[in-house]
């Protein structure tokens, strides 16, 4: 395995007196997609908001693309340019249109010239299929379109590293394929190290490299998405598939 | 074959639209509400025609002295004619106020500007810098062949449009910063921050005025002072910034954790999610009350009396104090009431308009 773009060493986290990452240990490779999954409370969300920082873990060592992650708020911000996120519910900025929101980062944090961030960001939107909203408020975009909005936004810095924090469970039924449609298409067209937190089993058997069970701040199983699926070697994965595969 | 075909539409029914429609929406739709409508109206039967009786019915036109006012009762128009210009420029110099009218009519028309969107650009600066300074000259003079007239001279309209203009331009930004500074993670500087803001707002403006006009001096080392208008100007900044923060505050609040996390997965630095992201919206949010601020910062500048300067209230008590026309307080007082209800109302309508163009198509 080559050098890990994220690596995780015994990272311990507390929320007051509870417990909720346990020791964590993890190595992404570059280019590595990875699925975790888990019951809620697992700290499966925690972990990967501790990899922007958005979390600050108590204990232990996070290291991104070679920058350990410390108090110091220009490393902060220097690995948070190389890392995209997506969230659960979007996030977007309402006050400002699509195009708005995605030329907002390239512009102020990477000091592009606005001609060349719009046309960056058009492009995104191209990619996520909704090029025709640029100009559009994001409250006047269905939960699909927000989402897409989203990915795009996180794109358009240009990351070597994407977050998804339950990208489609906030979305109507008919919006999650549009949206794993276009985290498909990511994950195949790109290069991108990508984790996803997720219980859309069959994005993780179509595009993961890894799928991660994490129980009580506990990765518990780990392994590639047939082995994982077809053959748990834990109690609790095995009663976690059988009851979210019905 | 009348029937209406499946998902066809059809007009509401008529006792809904039209006048009968909304008498009953708006007017008599419960009767609670038709008793506080009638009641409404027959107060505005008593009041109306009295008021038009007083003020224009009663009173004899052509009056020009105490005595023939007194005589016809209702509004005395002549008062107006003779003081009007005191209440409305103090004692500044008579023959030279022109200059105050003047300098009114361009910090007005600096802040009507500065309220039309299409000047939201930088040269808006330019403009006030212009403004500020034909403002300075034509009320001090003492260049371009005007004479000099000290400010302890200044008086009334002029006065209370200066007080609160620079009232609310710097009571605005200071607020603002006071308001991130309590919510900041260090504590030294939020200490700092909620020491000022409970110490202010636990002390009525008129002590603050009375502080800064005697106490002040007393600090101050021997031969340095500050001018007595400049130090009435910084205490209603103080005041009114306090307020403005913990209004600002509240709209702070009001903006979701998820907006401050996407604007922290950007990369983006405190200020500029500040600035582009956060106050935006959490401004938005507050305008209503950050409105209700400045108004009130408009109206509370007569409090300015209470240490001798000569703004609109005081020049008003003055115009009465006239042993010739004693006794016509109400034509006095209710001359500048329109004056300030004139001001006031506009801002209140100015903010109304603003949250609807704010508010179009942003919708969350």
């Amino acid at each position: 395995m080559s050098e890990p773009i994220i690596r995780l060493k015994n990272v311990n986290k507390w929320y007051g007196q509870f417990h909720v990452l346990k020791d964590l240990n993890l190595d992404v490779a570059p280019s590595e997609r990875i699925v975790i999954c888990g019951p809620s409370g697992s700290g499966k969300s925690t972990m990967i908001r501790c990899i922007n920082r958005l979390e600050e873990h108590q204990e232990g060592q996070i290291i991104v693309d070679g920058t350990e992650l410390t108090n110091d708020l220009k490393q902060i911000e220097a690995i948070r340019r190389d890392v995209g996120m997506v969230f659960q519910h979007f996030n977007l900025f309402p006050h400002m249109t699509v195009l708005e929101n995605l030329t907002l980062g390239p512009v102020w944090v990477l000091k592009r010239p606005k001609a060349e961030a719009e046309a960056t960001a058009m492009k995104y939107l191209e990619r996520v299929r909704i090029p025709d909203q640029a100009n559009k408020f994001p409250g006047q975009l269905s939960g699909g379109q927000q989402q897409r909005v989203a990915i795009a936004r996180s794109l358009c810095m240009n990351p070597k590293i994407m977050l998804f924090d339950e990208p489609t469970s906030a979305l109507d039924p008919e919006m999650v394929k549009e949206v794993l449609d276009v985290m498909v298409e990511l994950a195949e067209e790109t290069g991108m190290t990508m984790l996803c937190v997720t219980h859309e089993m069959g994005f993780a058997r179509k595009v993961a490299d890894r799928v991660i069970f994490m129980d009580h701040g506990e990765i518990i199983e780990q392994n590639a998405p047939d082995a994982f699926f077809d053959n748990p070697q834990n109690e609790r994965t095995k009663l976690f598939l059988s009851q979210i595969l019905h | 074959m009348d029937q209406t075909l499946p998902g066809a539409d059809r007009l509401p029914p008529r006792t809904d639209t039209g006048v009968i429609g909304w008498l009953r929406t708006r007017l008599f739709s419960s009767p609670l509400n038709a008793i506080l409508t009638i009641l409404a109206l027959w107060l505005l039967l008593l009041a109306i025609p009295a008021l038009i009786d007083y003020l224009f019915i009663k009173p004899d036109f052509a009056a020009t002295t105490a005595a023939q006012c007194r005589e016809t009762g209702g509004y005395c128009w002549a008062f107006v004619r003779e003081k009007h210009r005191l209440i409305l420029f103090g004692i500044y110099p008579y023959d030279e106020q022109w200059r105050p009218l003047l300098a009114s009519v361009i910090l007005v028309a600096a802040i009507v500007c500065s309220c039309i969107r299409w000047f939201w650009k930088p040269f808006l600066g330019l403009l006030w810098a212009v403004a500020l300074v034909a403002v300075g000259v034509l009320m001090w003079g003492g260049v371009l062949g005007l004479s000099y007239v000290e400010n302890a001279k200044w008086g009334g309209l002029p006065l209370t449009l200066i007080l609160s203009t620079f009232g609310i331009a710097f009571a605005f930004p200071f607020g603002l910063l006071l308001a991130l500074g309590r919510r900041s993670h260090m504590p030294g500087v939020k200490a700092v921050c909620v020491v000022y803001i409970e110490l202010i707002r636990g002390v009525p403006l008129v002590s603050l005025l009375f502080m800064s006009s005697v106490m002040l001096p007393l600090f101050l080392p021997e031969g340095f002072s500050i001018d007595k208008l400049l130090r009435a100007q910084i205490a209603i900044i103080l005041f009114a910034a306090a307020y403005v923060a913990e209004t600002v505050r509240g709209g702070l609040q009001a903006i979701p954790k998820g907006q401050y996390e996407g604007a922290d997965s950007l990369g983006l630095g405190y200020w500029q999610q500040m600035r582009k992201i956060i106050l935006p919206q959490a401004l938005k949010i507050v305008i209503p009350p950050l409105v209700g601020i400045f108004i009130s910062l408009f109206k509370d500048t007569s409090l300015v009396v209470i240490i001798g300067i000569f703004d609109l209230t005081q020049a008003a008590k003055a115009a009465v104090s006239d042993a010739v026309w004693r006794g016509f307080s109400t034509e006095s007082y209710l001359f500048i009431s329109v004056i300030y209800f004139i001001f006031c109302y506009s801002i209140s309508r100015y903010s109304l308009s603003l949250e609807r163009q704010l508010d179009q198509g942003q919708h969350r």
